[in-house]
């Protein structure tokens, strides 16, 4: 593969497109804001028109990894680390949904974000690089680098443009991650020194671990993806990162970071540990049990809405490591498609919270009430959300929720319905911390004078929520293209954890 | 002309370049050292080119003489300024590293 | 069979079906992007109409269904295929769907048509006109969700239907959300039906689980082709959790207590919605899934007996209640009772049929009703307009019957229906509500006599409560002076009143003894149900229950209210059964404390449980205390530690020792430092020499 070849391959240019941006951006005037800012949305719209193309040259009957770029990267005493991308049903609809989250942000930072609005959009579209990269690599040390890079800049995004309690919040998140990371990285450097190759397809093509080793692997592996996640009880770094972090950075903090861990977990420790996975399924289940009601009865008792809808995602998040870990089709393609939903979902929650905050400079819900009859507009479309993140049939949520309860309730490894009938519970009382928050907030009398005067929203605020909205519908409705991308890949991975989980039984 | 002339011309020319450096006070006479001394081992390079009968030597004195053409510009932009600031191009002045 | 087969058999309509959804779909879009420019009368008229298309499908419909019984399965698109988990969105037309399509949209186009005039006077009295255009959309959406619901030829489609309408119920309860007890009553009304329905659907969710492992899919027909080889327990656990979300849906115990709070929403939301059609959607499920009842003879019982006691704890709350929506509402919850305990004992056709004339007359009841708010409201603003605000501007209850009384002659139409409704209600012949009741009765009697029993005291006390209502309402001296200035509706609110009042007198005929053709009808759906024949005595005994009823409400309510109304009015009860009954009434007021228990059980645990975890585990113990204590401080006195008696006293005394002979040596060398960048030079060039002298000599 030659240097254009590489240049103009559609991975590298999705992954590295927001780079031209970010040049383009370093040699402006910083004073210049709305040049700056239309520069960050145009790059990102080119780069989901890319990520388009890719869509379209994917194709879904394959279940093996597409437009593979493989470049020896660095050889070093024998074994080989490569510059190794790819796609496949596990991974397209992630990266869609990163550089379909990235413009939507960048536009409701428009007037949220007036200081050092040239240094946010570098961040920005930086950490666009960084979560595509994560999302595409294929090589353990490929993957490493893009994993640790996507931190800085959201350290900066939270040390520097968060509330005010930003830098704790970011220290923490920061350490928080690296503790975990560490582990995976000790793994990784086992892994491809005792296989020697980094390469993830060869690892699962070849790799024989044995049975206890994989355990030690797996829970290196889980440390850095768990707390990503984050899956109960390591979920302590959310509620302070969410709360203190700008509007822009909780929606990509929800809508995709979140998901890197559940990817992770998709992709590296059931593909590469599949005896491991098939044993610790129903621990992870555990907690993700766990997780799905307390994340849930913890938002019920949140004064202030971000906590509230922050603690919400280790509720969905719950839900979706419960799928992956059903290990059948049904729960690890309704997982991927949760992964979706909650991306659209709470990220769309957190825009709707950005805009109130940015009139009221508040988030309490006690400051709020009847909004709906001040804010039409706004009460609707958050009502559809929260309907969506509630998982009301007809709309996305339930379509994935459903499907994954479903698969868990007859997996074969989890072997024990109780956890989706537990997590079903979880469906209640999703509902009743999501209207208890709707009805503080939009129903009941306009008591407070600040909330008499407030505008509905404007243009430019539809249109950041209306494309949320549409895909809210279209997966609800429709969700078989959506399920189509991902089935094969899926099939092909279900069947080999049952073969290897076969086979390493003794 | 064997080429040790060429080579003992080279020398004989930076060690004159390297005098002037250590010995002169005048900025601009130990700027004109340095060109001197640049170009001595352009010579050399030249005179080595033409004993291996290669084009590597001669290659590498473009980059010399692009470096050193960088070089003037950057030094004279100096010195023009140490003028402005010190009113002298008297290099003893400046001792300022000592401190 | 599918559609094209059906084709060939005849001209039918059946390609028809999905427009039930559609129309009101377009109806409800319109009014959304178009309703801006668009006057009320517009508004009203294009939901209505969206609502009477929608009738007029569901009746071409039955008339391809009269050439054409059997059901036909109308595919519109796949939805989720996922390996074995195939469901598509397709519409099932059968008898029975098409009963309930025709019951929705015939009862919801009348209750539209009431809606327009109602509307206009509720959005201006609760001061927000422009809120009439919500209150169309959100019920075009019930009709959308409803018609989902009923036309759905598998349990996922219907349980879409199944939480939608449940959605619009929290809509419309919560439609004035800033009203109600303190300001947020409503809204607290409209959030408890969602959760307690949650609670109902998270029971047929998991019935769904099972079926689909089980049977491996969750269409209708597949299901119940498999359910006669299944496994016992299977059946006993689908059917069971199927019960819950019946009682969710259908206000049935121990689910029952959102119903009457429900009444928050505006008065034509509680005729379609909370009485007519959406309630009615358990009995639906219940008799759409006969073959896995009809499988499972335990269940059945108690989903009889959950109905008889049901019917019988509503009957005697409703007594006790002085609201004029919620003692119909505790009627509903009563008469669901009566449907479920019916379809329980596989008694669907009588179920069935009781549904059907239940949803005419308590529509009728519940716009009655509606239309007896609006005229003693009409009379409440009459007077604060003329400046006489009654009891000192101190909050007016319009639907208190003890303000009522005496409006017989004042609203002159209106007591006629809602005499013919309560007639049917109580099950006078030859009222629909006869027919029905009695059909119910009877298979009880012979299949399930403790149910019968139970059922027969709440004829009693259902036709006692009826009557009490009426006779408070409608007869006797106006207690207060908004009703003295009450005066009867338009037309546009008593045309639909009338139409209804016809049905619920008439509906008899549907399924009259030795005719059966309502029975007949459901029998090509429901296969398991045969017509049962009338039986007088059983007859009698109900009707002589059911008068005996209204004779007792007759001596309580008028022969003894009036000489309580001798009294001074600080003696005077305010109700005579509160002298007689004591405690027992005032258990029936205050709905046996149900309501309190569950806050007490349930809710405070939970609430209390909520902030604990929130509070005191997450925030203090895991956020606080282990973080930022534990993890934090110890990693702080470690580093401490390490940097001062550690660092400082050991690590430093070496580097210490190393600094002090660095810093002598560098004493001595600085001299060499003279700051001349020619020195330097110099000393560049030297080593240059040394290291090519080196390399040369070397």
């Amino acid at each position: 593969m030659d240097f254009l070849d590489f240049l103009l391959h559609p991975l590298t240019l999705v992954t590295f497109f927001p780079l031209m941006g970010v040049l383009i951006i370093l040699f402006m005037d910083k004073e210049n804001k709305t040049a700056i800012r239309w520069t960050a949305l145009i790059t990102s719209l080119i780069t989901f028109g890319i990520s388009l193309w890719v869509l379209m040259l994917f194709n879904p009957a394959n279940p093996d990894l597409q437009m593979v770029v493989d470049i020896p990267w660095i050889e070093v005493a024998g074994w080989e680390i490569t510059y190794l991308m790819g796609i496949d049903g596990l991974s397209i609809l992630l990266v869609l949904l990163t550089t379909f989250l990235t413009p939507i942000s960048i536009l409701s930072t428009w007037t949220a974000v007036e200081e050092r609005v040239k240094e946010f959009m570098i961040f920005f579209l930086l950490l666009e690089i960084g979560m595509v990269g994560v999302f595409l690599s294929l090589d353990l040390f490929l993957f490493y680098v893009f994993w640790e890079f996507t931190l800085v800049p959201m350290y900066f995004l939270i040390g520097v443009w968060g509330g005010p309690n930003r830098v704790y919040a970011a220290v923490k998140f920061f350490l928080y991650t690296m503790a975990g990371s560490i582990l995976m990285l000790l793994a990784i450097l086992w892994l491809g020194i005792s296989q020697g190759t980094f390469s993830v397809p060869e690892l699962v093509a070849t790799a024989s671990i044995p049975g206890n080793i994989q355990i030690w692997l797996f829970l290196a592996f889980a440390a850095a993806f768990a707390i990503k996640v984050p899956m109960w009880p390591l979920h302590s770094w959310l509620p302070d990162a969410h709360v203190e972090a700008p509007t822009a950075g909780s929606v990509i903090l929800a809508g995709v970071l979140l998901k890197m861990g559940t990817y992770g977990f998709l992709r590296f420790n059931l593909s590469l540990f599949p005896e491991a996975s098939v044993k610790l399924a129903p621990w992870i289940a555990v907690l993700a049990v766990i997780g799905i009601l307390y994340g849930a009865m913890v938002s019920y008792a949140q004064k202030d809405v971000k906590m509230l809808v922050a603690y919400s995602s280790v509720s969905h998040l719950g839900f979706v490591m419960l799928g992956l870990f059903a290990i059948n089709s049904q729960g690890i393609e309704g997982g991927i498609l949760q992964m979706i939903n909650h991306g659209i979902s709470t990220g769309a929650l957190f825009l709707v919270v950005g805009m109130i905050y940015e009139r009221r400079h508040t988030r309490d819900m006690d400051a709020f009430g009847g909004l709906w009859k001040v804010m039409p507009v706004y009460a609707a479309m958050t009502l559809i959300v929260v309907l969506s993140s509630m998982g009301l049939p007809g709309l996305n949520g339930f379509v994935g929720e459903f499907t994954i309860l479903l698969g868990a309730f007859g997996s074969k490894v989890l072997n024990n319905p109780w956890f989706a009938a537990l997590a079903a519970v979880g469906v209640i009382l999703a509902a009743v911390y999501l209207l208890y928050m709707f009805n503080k907030m939009f129903m009941g009398p306009v008591d407070k004078d600040e909330n008499r005067r407030l505008f509905d929203l404007n243009l430019r605020e539809i249109v950041t929520l209306v494309p949320l909205l549409i895909l809210i519908f279209w997966i609800g409705l429709y969700p078989s293209p959506f399920f189509n991308l991902m089935e094969a890949s899926v099939t092909k991975l279900v069947e080999s954890i049952q073969v290897a989980a076969m086979a390493g039984l003794p | 002309m064997p080429v040790s002339y060429y080579f003992a011309l080279s020398a004989i020319l930076f060690t004159i370049g390297a005098l002037g450096v250590l010995i002169r006070r005048n900025a601009i006479v130990i700027f004109m050292s340095i060109e001197l001394m640049l170009n001595a081992a352009n010579l050399s390079f030249v005179a080595f080119s033409q004993l291996h009968d290669t084009l590597r030597g001669q290659v590498l004195v473009f980059f010399v003489i692009t470096v050193a053409a960088a070089e003037v510009a950057v030094g004279l932009a100096l010195i023009v300024t140490i003028f402005k600031t010190k009113q002298s191009i008297n290099v003893d002045v400046l001792n300022e590293l000592k401190q | 069979m599918f559609l094209s087969e059906a084709a060939a058999s005849g001209p039918t309509f059946f390609y028809l079906v999905p427009l039930v959804v559609f129309i009101p779909l377009i109806g409800l879009l319109t009014n959304i992007i178009f309703g801006k420019w668009m006057g009320e009368k517009a508004i009203g008229w294009i939901a209505s109409l969206a609502t009477g298309l929608t009738f007029l499908v569901a009746v071409l419909l039955g008339v391809s269904l009269l050439n054409h019984p059997e059901q036909v399965i109308v595919p519109l698109v796949d939805w989720i295929s996922i390996g074995e988990l195939q469901v598509q969105w397709a519409f099932q037309v059968d008898t029975l769907s098409v009963t309930m399509m025709l019951v929705v949209a015939g009862v919801g186009t009348l209750i539209h048509i009431y809606s327009i005039r109602y509307m206009h006077e509720d959005v201006r009295f609760n001061g927000d006109p422009g809120r009439f255009k919500r209150f169309f959309v959100f019920m075009n959406l019930f009709i959308v969700t409803m018609m989902v619901l009923v036309s759905a030829n598998s349990y996922l489609m219907l349980f879409v239907g199944w939480e939608g309408v449940g959605l619009c119920s929290y809509l419309l309860i919560g439609f004035w959300f800033e009203k109600g007890k303190d300001g947020t009553g409503n809204a607290q009304a409209a959030k408890k039906a969602f959760v307690t329905n949650r609670i109902g659907d998270f029971g047929l969710m998991i019935a769904i689980f099972i079926m689909f492992w089980a049977f491996g899919s969750l269409n209708f027909d597949q299901v119940f082709a498999q359910s006669s080889q299944a496994a016992e327990t299977v059946i006993l656990a689908i059917t069971l959790l199927m019960l819950v979300g019946v009682a969710g849906k259908s206000a049935q115990i121990p689910l029952y207590v959102w119903l009457p709070d429900a009444m928050a929403g505006p008065t034509p939301v509680s005729a379609l919605i909370h009485a007519a059609t959406m309630v009615t959607a358990g009995v639906y499920l219940i008799t759409r899934s006969y073959p896995l009842y009809n499988s499972a003879q335990q269940v059945q019982y108690i989903v009889a007996m959950v109905g008889g006691i049901t019917a019988l704890l509503a009957a005697t709350i409703a007594v006790g209640q002085f609201d004029i929506k919620k003692i119909l509402a505790y009627s509903t919850i009563s008469q669901l009772g009566f449907m479920v305990a019916a379809v329980g004992i596989g008694a669907y056709a009588a179920g069935m049929f009781h549904l059907v004339t239940h949803a005419f007359f308590k529509a009728l009841l519940f716009l009655g009703a509606g239309s007896v708010i609006l005229g003693v409201e009409h009379g409440h603003h009459h007077l604060e307009h003329e400046g006489k605000g009654e009891n000192g501007g101190e909050h007016f209850d319009p639907q208190d019957i003890r303000n009522m009384g005496g409006l017989r002659t004042r609203m002159k139409t209106t007591f006629w229906v809602y005499l013919i409704g309560t007639l049917a209600l109580v099950g006078i012949f030859p009222f629909a509500g006869f027919w029905s009741k009695d059909e119910i009765l009877l298979e009880e009697q012979i299949l399930d006599p403790p149910v019968y029993w139970i059922l027969i005291i709440t004829v009693f006390l259902t036709a006692f409560y009826m009557g009490r209502q009426v006779l408070m309402v409608f007869f006797g001296k106006p207690r207060s002076e908004a009703t003295a200035h009450a005066k009867d509706n338009p037309p546009s609110i008593t045309v639909p009143l009338i139409v209804l009042a016809f049905f619920s007198a008439v509906a008899g005929i549907l399924n009259l003894p030795r005719l059966h053709s309502f029975t007949e009808w459901l029998e090509h759906t429901v296969k398991s149900i045969h017509p049962v024949e009338f039986n007088f005595l059983a007859a009698v005994v109900a009707s002589i229950i059911a008068i005996s009823g209204l004779f007792f409400a007759w001596l309580v309510y008028s022969w003894r209210y009036k000489k309580l109304q001798e009294l001074p009015p600080a003696q005077r009860p305010d109700d005579p059964l509160r002298q007689w009954l004591g405690p027992i009434f005032t258990g029936m007021e205050n709905k046996w404390w149900v309501d309190e228990l569950y806050w007490a059980v349930i809710l405070n645990p939970y609430i209390k449980l909520s902030r604990f975890l929130a509070e005191v585990i997450d925030w203090r113990f895991w956020h606080d205390w282990f973080h930022n204590s534990v993890i934090v401080r110890g990693y702080n006195s470690l580093a401490r530690f390490l940097s001062g008696p550690f660092d400082l006293g050991f690590i430093d005394g070496i580097a210490n020792g190393l600094a002090s002979v660095t810093v002598r040596f560098a004493g001595s060398l600085r001299k060499v430092q003279t700051g001349y960048v020619r020195n330097y030079a110099l000393m560049v060039l030297l080593g240059v020499v040394v290291i090519i002298g080196y390399l040369i000599l070397r």
